[in-house]
């Protein structure tokens, strides 16, 4: 039976069960549901779920492990003969499984029947041939051994997948059945529907963490796999970044000093564009704007903050990067010369700070906001003018908020790519001109994995490296403004 | 035995958007006198108070009407700054609102932005006087550059009224400045209010009737946003012409 039916069925039993509930709920209670423990809902819902939750859980161990016990079963039918010179177990196995895959597709279509699948050999038949007429290209003939192990594989896929089906259904009816029996007047229904609540609860926070944990430990092993390969050292104090791209590896040179440099410089300018700029839009806005304004004016600035990273990009390489040509650049407006090309730090600087405008002075207004309107009046009734409230008693009240905010707004800094690639150039280089193409960490990890570079060389492991030296920062900022919002906060009620 | 009229309001109207909350009001402050204003809650009392120093500018769908004189000078009149008004008619607020900011720096807020000291020593004695007016000297002298707002409510609430007279104001608006303190603290508040007027015209809005028989010369009571009846405390307490008084002081009405 295929998985659909099967889920399909069981969701069947699962309505039936919770009718049945209610109906049998009903019953006991003779008319009157105050004599009920909960409500008959709860009891159809308890019924229902004692029919699903353990039949679907079931299947979703079965499907895991069951690959897995076939896996073992099937290699130890693989002589070493059969595996070809240059190549692993594992290739082999893949070819199996595709033998046996195509072996299923063949029986679908009609071109074998069953028990063909089941005995044909390579000594009589093209295997190939007859699978890659029904649409399954094989890389090369299929040999004796593996055609044996696709068919054992099928069979007892085949036999796995049936227990699944027995089993799940009678733990299904069985679960159904004791759910009946169990509805009694007295039974706490409600209760129980609570816990399963609780549960699919508890379920969802635990994927969202569990999946950060996942992310980092495949950052780990990764990484631990290109310090193998590089010495630690020379990551991260190296001063050159050179990757070679000769596909054999060796040559490069991947010191992180530079990115860093340019990550950090270009995050500075985004700042230094950012923070001034976004408190005082918020201090006006929350302080000065009067409503109208406010209604309106603050919606328009978060729209910043939907504009796609791309987009900014674009403006960057297109708009401001010739502006600012025409302004430092070799004969401009200054006659500086101190901007080569449109692609620098300052360009990407600007145009980032452009973009974090919105995080900084939306979440400063709401801190600047949450400043008890008592404190203002206390200092206005004394005399001082909405400037010195302001700058005395409004920001020295919000100022955890808003140092957490720039923090924020810091660590998404760090984070950005976009602007980076298209804004910033490509050069990796340790300078203190601003005018100057620098890169990110970001923007090289794009560039070592987009190439065609061996997955397994330093030149492309080098980007966990990058990434976890940069989650590990802006998780260290984070961490950070976390720390100071929440110890300040309580400070004034 | 008249005072001179510190602040004289003529036919008081205050708009919140379209609701009337105060209606038609005059009233007379006496300086160097405690003027109590009582009545139910949202008669309109508080508003009152906070036209007299133009608090209400603060919200924007407030609009006063009518004339309101501090020494004989109208405080809505466009050429008024109601900042410097305001150093003049100092506040105290119902809730304690210290600022976020050490108990010295709490007192010395107002000097240092009106300029009232010309060096450090003399806004130590200005804090030092002002905090001694509002009896908390003692209390606190040996931690002065703690935090405010890490005093008890009473201690809180003395360290507000301390902030309000080191400005040197003429006059001292009170909004219920004991609803959020236990006895002990409204006594040493009480007392503080009877010093206080010595030097300032003092009006103290209570809901606590024997409060404002015990501190206060004068009394208004308010109903509905009117001034019902307005004259000396003991006459007020023991003899109110209004039928609506008598029934507010004897508890029948509130």
């Amino acid at each position: 039976m295929p998985l659909i039916w099967l889920l399909a069925a069981i969701l069947a039993l699962a309505l039936v069960g919770y009718v049945l509930g209610r109906v049998r709920a009903k019953a006991q209670a003779k008319g009157d549901i105050r004599d009920l423990h909960s409500l008959p809902v709860y009891y159809g819902t308890n019924a229902a779920l004692a029919t699903m939750v353990p039949a679907l859980l079931l299947i979703v161990v079965w499907l895991l492990v069951q690959p897995l016990i076939i896996n073992g079963q099937v290699l130890s039918m693989i002589p070493e003969s059969a595996i070809p010179e240059g190549g692993s177990l594992g290739l082999v196995m893949s070819d199996v499984r595709r033998v046996a895959d195509g072996l299923d597709i063949a029986v679908e279509q009609g071109a074998m029947t069953v028990e063909q699948a089941a005995s044909i050999r390579t000594e009589f038949t093209d295997v190939r041939e007859r699978l890659g007429a029904v649409g399954v290209a094989l890389g090369s003939n299929v040999e004796p051994e593996v055609l044996l192990a696709a068919q054992r594989y099928r069979v007892l896929s085949a036999t796995g997948n049936l227990m699944m089906t027995i089993a799940a259904l009678l733990l299904a009816v069985g679960g159904f059945l004791l759910a009946l029996r169990m509805t009694h007047r007295d039974f706490r229904a409600r209760n129980v529907v609570e816990r399963a609540v609780l549960m699919l609860l508890i379920g969802a926070a635990s994927i969202a963490i569990l999946t950060t944990i996942g992310i980092l430990f495949s950052l780990i092993f990764n990484t631990v796999e290109f310090f193998r390969l590089y010495p630690a050292a020379e990551f991260f104090f190296g001063s050159t970044w050179a990757p070679s791209f000769s596909g054999r590896g060796g040559g490069s040179e991947l010191g992180v000093l530079p990115l860093l440099w340019g990550t950090l410089y270009i995050s500075i300018v985004a700042l230094a564009v950012a923070v001034p700029i976004g408190l005082f839009a918020a201090i006006y806005l929350s302080e000065y704007a009067p409503p109208v304004v406010r209604s309106v004016a603050k919606p328009l600035i978060e729209v910043l903050a939907g504009i796609p990273t791309i987009v900014y990009g674009l403006f960057a390489l297109l708009t401001v990067g010739p502006l600012l040509v025409e302004v430092f650049g070799e004969g401009g407006f200054l006659g500086v010369g101190w901007m080569q090309g449109g692609t620098a730090v300052m360009t990407a600087g600007l145009v980032m700070g452009i973009m974090l405008i919105p995080f900084v002075s939306s979440l400063s207004d709401d801190i600047i906001n949450a400043v008890p309107q008592a404190m203002r009046d206390g200092s206005l009734g004394l005399g001082a003018t909405p400037s010195e409230t302001i700058r005395q008693v409004v920001l020295p009240a919000a100022l955890p908020g808003i140092v957490g905010a720039i923090l924020l707004a810091a660590s998404r800094a760090i984070g950005e790519t976009m602007i980076v690639v298209l804004g910033a150039g490509a050069a990796a280089r340790l300078s203190l001109n601003p005018f100057e193409a620098m890169t990110t960490v970001t923007a090289k990890i794009v560039s070592q994995l987009t190439g065609d570079s061996d997955f397994a060389s330093p030149e492309a492991l080098v980007a966990f490296a990058l990434g976890i030296t940069l989650f590990v920062i802006t998780l260290g900022l984070n961490v950070l403004a976390l720390y100071i919002v929440r110890k300040y906060r309580e400070q004034y009620e | 035995m008249t005072k001179e009229i510190k602040i004289e309001a003529r036919a008081v109207q205050v708009f919140y958007g379209s609701t009337h909350a105060i209606k038609d009001v005059d009233v007379d402050i006496e300086d160097k006198t405690v003027t109590a204003f009582i009545g139910p809650s949202g008669c309109g009392k508080s508003t009152f108070l906070r036209c007299l120093n133009r608090m209400n500018d603060t919200i924007d769908v407030a609009r006063v009407e009518g004339s309101i004189k501090l020494d004989s000078e109208d405080i809505y009149d466009p050429k008024v700054d109601p900042v410097q008004l305001r150093a003049k008619v100092g506040m105290v607020f119902q809730k304690p609102n210290p600022f976020p900011k050490s108990i010295y720096d709490n007192v010395a807020y107002g000097p240092r932005i009106h300029g009232l000291s010309r060096n450090k020593a003399e806004l130590d004695q200005i804090v030092e006087k002002a905090l001694r007016g509002a009896a908390l000297w003692d209390e606190v002298k040996d931690r002065l550059d703690t935090p405010g707002t890490g005093l008890s409510g009473g201690q809180q609430q003395r360290l507000c009224i301390a902030r309000a007279v080191a400005t040197e104001p003429e006059v001292l608006l009170m909004d219920e400045p004991c609803s959020a303190l236990d006895p002990i603290a409204t006594g040493q508040v009480e007392d503080l209010i009877d010093e206080l007027k010595a030097n300032y015209s003092v009006v103290i809005v209570t809901h606590s009737m024997q409060q404002a028989a015990r501190v206060s010369q004068r009394t208004a009571f308010f109903h509905l946003g009117n001034l019902v009846e307005f004259g000396d405390t003991g006459q007020i307490f023991t003899n109110p012409k209004d039928p609506r008084t008598e029934s507010y002081i004897t508890g029948r009405i509130g």
